[in-house]
């Protein structure tokens, strides 16, 4: 349970770190927060030659409204996040969700940014972020480039940046007037991985229901009122979940039905 | 920049419980293992090693974080504290104190870590309610206690405000 060797730098700016990335291609591992990356590389399934830690760079720490989104840059917390007071009005399902990443302790580590990295499928970031939905601002030498949640999570830990990119900030929009929103999550026990994971967000005319914990990306479906309860199965046995450790196909899906009913429930009586 | 080749030694300085500490570390060395083999502060525990038991919980400037998710390397010129640097010169603190009266601890492998937690939740939050202090131990494994002695201990602690 020990990492093995590797390099570590901590550039003074984002311009280093990239040109470190440039230069050391597959090998080089960004760390922010390490809260993944870190457990990873104790276990061996992540041995990179050079991490490259930019935890500390001030350039990475902001978290501002721009263009009708809330950008949080590649260094800000899962808890900073969390504690800037204009989360719960600005973007009130990213305070639901966040007090179900990891624990006290390791929000305080892991970043954001981190999260939507790792890509994990079963944690909350992505899939606030294939819901909203929301984008991801990557940097590289060859320049800048803005994807869609969609397009950068491309599977289970594997998403569109290359070697030699790093994400610079990820980009939630503003939760518009007269929309709702709720999340649920069941997982053995709190903060451990979801088993699954729903959140769901409309309006008058129609709620988008996301889930996280069953496919390798996140499962995103648009319904119309009033919800049927056939569609709602049919998305379950769509997202095509398998047996494993923590559960059984069957159960997720019936957990798809269950708080995937629930959430949008609650959206829709929250807007009548 | 700060390069540090893999391999190598490099000379880490922290301030640990208030006093300079100094030793040299491979960058992938863990802060756990620093903390424990090269400057012998052993009250720090080292349980499943990828972040999820919660027993080397320390604080770094203030924040509860995992040791073992942390390198040596990492905090340098930072304020670490642990479970050496709660009591005070007439004993325990009033939150170690409480684990004792209410059999916070059994084996006390998780202790030191839940200490740490608690105390930043105690510094920061000193109305939390037994909600907020459950969550707070979410992030640390007891396979002692069934964390009840835990909460009433903190609940004494949180309650006297």
């Amino acid at each position: 349970m020990k990492p093995a060797a590797f390099d570590y730098a901590r550039p003074d700016n984002v311009d280093e770190a990239l040109a470190l990335l440039a230069e050391r291609g597959a090998g080089a591992r960004i760390c922010a927060g390490g809260q993944s990356l870190g457990a990873m590389m104790n276990m061996r399934l992540a041995t990179p030659d050079i991490l490259i830690d930019i935890a500390g760079l001030r350039e990475l720490k902001s978290i501002a409204v721009v263009d009708g989104a809330i950008e949080v840059g590649a260094a800000v917390t899962q808890d900073e996040l969390l504690r800037w007071p204009e989360l719960a009005n600005r973007q009130p399902l990213l305070a639901r969700m966040l007090p179900w990443i990891g624990h006290y302790q390791t929000r305080q580590r892991g970043t954001v940014c981190g999260s939507l990295a790792h890509a994990d499928p079963s944690s909350e970031l992505p899939l606030a972020l294939a819901l909203l939905p929301g984008e991801v601002v990557l940097r590289s030498q060859r320049g800048r480039r803005v994807l869609d949640a969609a397009v950068f999570q491309t599977g289970m830990m594997t998403t569109a940046a290359a070697a030699d990119e790093m994400i610079i900030a990820a980009r939630f929009p503003l939760a518009r007037t007269g929309t709702a929103s709720a999340f649920q999550e069941v997982a053995q026990r709190h903060g451990d991985f979801a088993i699954v994971a729903a959140a769901a967000v409309g309006d008058k005319s129609g709620v988008r229901l996301g889930v996280g914990g069953v496919a390798d990306v996140p499962g995103v479906i648009d319904l119309s009122w009033p919800l049927s309860d056939d569609a709602l199965n049919d998305f379950a046995w769509a997202l095509g979940g398998v047996d494993d450790q923590h559960a059984t196909a069957r159960y997720r899906r019936h957990l798809v039905r269950r708080i995937g009913k629930r959430v949008i429930e609650e959206v829709g009586d929250a807007l009548s | 920049m700060r390069y540090l080749e893999a391999g190598k030694r490099h000379s880490v300085t922290f301030s640990l419980n208030g006093r300079a500490v100094e030793g040299e570390a491979e960058p992938r060395l863990l802060l756990s293992d620093f903390l424990r083999q090269t400057l012998g502060a052993s009250g720090t525990h080292v349980g499943c090693e990828h972040g999820s038991c919660g027993a080397c919980t320390v604080r770094i400037d203030g924040k509860a974080v995992r040791s073992c998710l942390l390198y040596a390397v990492q905090v340098e010129g930072r304020a670490v504290t642990t479970v050496e640097g709660l009591a005070g010169a007439d004993g325990l603190n009033p939150l170690q104190a409480a684990m004792r009266k209410h059999h916070g601890l059994q084996c006390g492998f998780c202790t030191p870590g839940i200490l740490m937690s608690l105390s930043q939740l105690y510094d920061e939050e000193p109305e939390a309610d037994e909600a907020r202090i459950r969550d707070v131990l979410s992030g640390h494994i007891c396979r002692c206690t069934g964390y009840h002695g835990i909460v009433q201990a903190a609940l004494d602690v949180f309650g006297r405000n």
